[in-house]
């Protein structure tokens, strides 16, 4: 499964991510995204595509696209 | 009744923290090699003692694994204690510096590092010092004394300090024992796993796991503490009943304890004849973690030292993961309104569900940790006071 991992560090919840990957990512109460699996979000095949949308459009350089969370 | 004494001395088996008095206890530093070292470590069921409890041989195995062309590894020994209700490593590092020196010398030579740190806090740096200066086998240590606070000792953020940058914690894709400092293959260890390590190069696994019990062998540090008091540290028996080491130290022994500190679980009065073991304490959401025990002080409410941990743990944030940085102080305005007679506890919970699992590091995990074990342990006092009333208060009245 691939998982696109967030750096809280520098994430600023801009919101590119949850626009793009509506559906898998919501805003939380303070417009950080939220998704299944905390800071290694699933991503179903079908949404693969706009996950790299989200991963270059990050204005914060924050999200990473992996094959399966680090272990 | 109590009827084992709980306390031993091996870490603290010298006299004084000089050198001569350290090797007429221990005897001389040996120098296993990486193999030897690695295999009796495995043997010894030694876990780190920082918290997390990984175990000890897994970090240099991976260290020694790692290809010659990801650099010469580099080893840590880790005594800044961020942690409010420690004060073990700091005790070890003033009572037996040398130990922990050779340790760190015993990885470092196992692995082939040329490079060690030894980071430690404001109070022990002299005394350290003074034991740097006495042998002859040091040139390879450097000394960093770490002011980083709560999160400054977290592993990734003392690696971000000694490499120049502010110590706070960093979003990692590998392991640090794959690509830790300068992107070197880097092991950190805390300075008690280092004293471990240097009397179980002695004497072995057989030796370690004489005293304690199957799950949890040889000694630990523990720091115990409660109300305003500053925390005393023994060294106890692996797998003693909490309530042995409670009254060993003069503590309460009959009240809720939160154990493994601001970021460990509420263990309820009822169950401090559990041992301090992985097994023991699995079912309270507790683990042996850094050794801290912090029985509640008699006619305390466990809702309001709650709240003053949250706010505490809060104000420790580095800032710099969006969850934590605004979860948290979410959190402590909810409990503020809980203990003035609001039931907030359902809106605690879905914000405790949005700061799970969304940090870099440990902290908002280890928070709400301490949070939901204190929702469920004083599940009285929530309801009283979610009706604007505190049981600890009516009890001192009665």
């Amino acid at each position: 499964m691939t998982r696109l991992h967030i750096d809280w560090t520098a994430c600023h919840g801009r919101g590119a991510c949850t626009e793009l990957l509506d559906g898998v990512l919501r805003p939380d109460d303070w417009g950080y995204p939220t998704g299944p699996g905390g800071s290694d979000i699933a991503i179903p095949a079908d949404r693969i595509r706009d996950a790299r949308d989200a991963v270059s459009l990050c204005p914060r350089l924050a999200l990473t696209l992996r094959p399966s969370p680090r272990t | 009744m109590i009827d084992n004494q709980p306390s031993v001395r091996r870490l603290l088996a010298a006299h004084s923290p000089s050198l001569h008095d350290h090797v007429r206890t221990f005897g001389p530093r040996p120098a296993p090699a990486a193999a030897e070292l690695i295999g009796e470590l495995e043997r010894a069921g030694l876990d780190g003692r920082g918290g997390a409890g990984f175990p000890v041989h897994r970090k240099l195995q991976t260290v020694a694994a790692q290809p010659r062309r990801r650099g010469t590894p580099i080893v840590i020994g880790n005594g800044s204690e961020g942690e409010p209700l420690s004060a073990k490593d700091a005790t070890l590092l003033a009572a037996a510096p040398h130990l922990v020196l050779d340790g760190l010398l015993i990885c470092a030579d196992a692995l082939g590092a040329t490079e060690a740190h030894l980071v430690v806090g404001a109070l022990t740096e002299a005394g350290v010092r003074a034991a740097l200066a006495e042998r002859s086998d040091t040139h390879a240590v450097r000394l960093r004394v770490e002011t980083g606070g709560f999160v400054g000792g977290e592993a990734t953020a003392v690696v971000a300090g000694i490499a120049g940058g502010r110590p706070v914690p960093a979003d990692r894709p590998a392991r640090l024992a794959v690509s830790g400092l300068h992107r070197r293959p880097t092991m950190v260890q805390i300075v008690e796993t280092l004293a471990h390590i240097a009397l179980i190069a002695r004497h072995g696994a057989v030796w370690h796991r004489a005293v304690g019990t199957t799950d949890a062998p040889g000694t630990r540090l523990v720091s115990v503490s409660w109300g305003q008091h500053t925390p005393r540290v023994f060294e106890v028996l692996g797998g003693s009943s909490l309530r042995s080491l409670l009254h060993a130290a003069g503590a309460p022994d009959a009240t809720s304890t939160l154990v493994g500190g601001f970021h460990g679980a509420w263990v309820p009065a009822s169950a401090l004849d559990a041992p301090l073991s992985v097994a023991g304490l699995a079912p309270y959401g507790a683990s042996p973690g850094a050794g801290i025990l912090h029985p509640l002080a008699q006619g305390a409410c466990g809702i309001q030292v709650t709240a003053r941990t949250l706010a505490t743990l809060a104000a420790a944030s580095a800032g710099q993961c969006g969850p934590c940085a605004n979860g948290l102080p979410r959190i402590v305005e909810l409990m503020r309104e809980l203990l003035a007679g609001a039931d907030t506890v359902a809106e605690l919970r879905r914000i405790a569900g949005l700061i799970e699992g969304r940090g870099a590091c440990h902290h908002p995990d280890g928070t709400i940790r301490m949070l939901r074990s204190a929702l469920v342990v004083f599940a009285d006092d929530v309801a009283a006071h979610a009706h604007g009333h505190c049981l600890a208060r009516s009890e001192v009245k009665a």
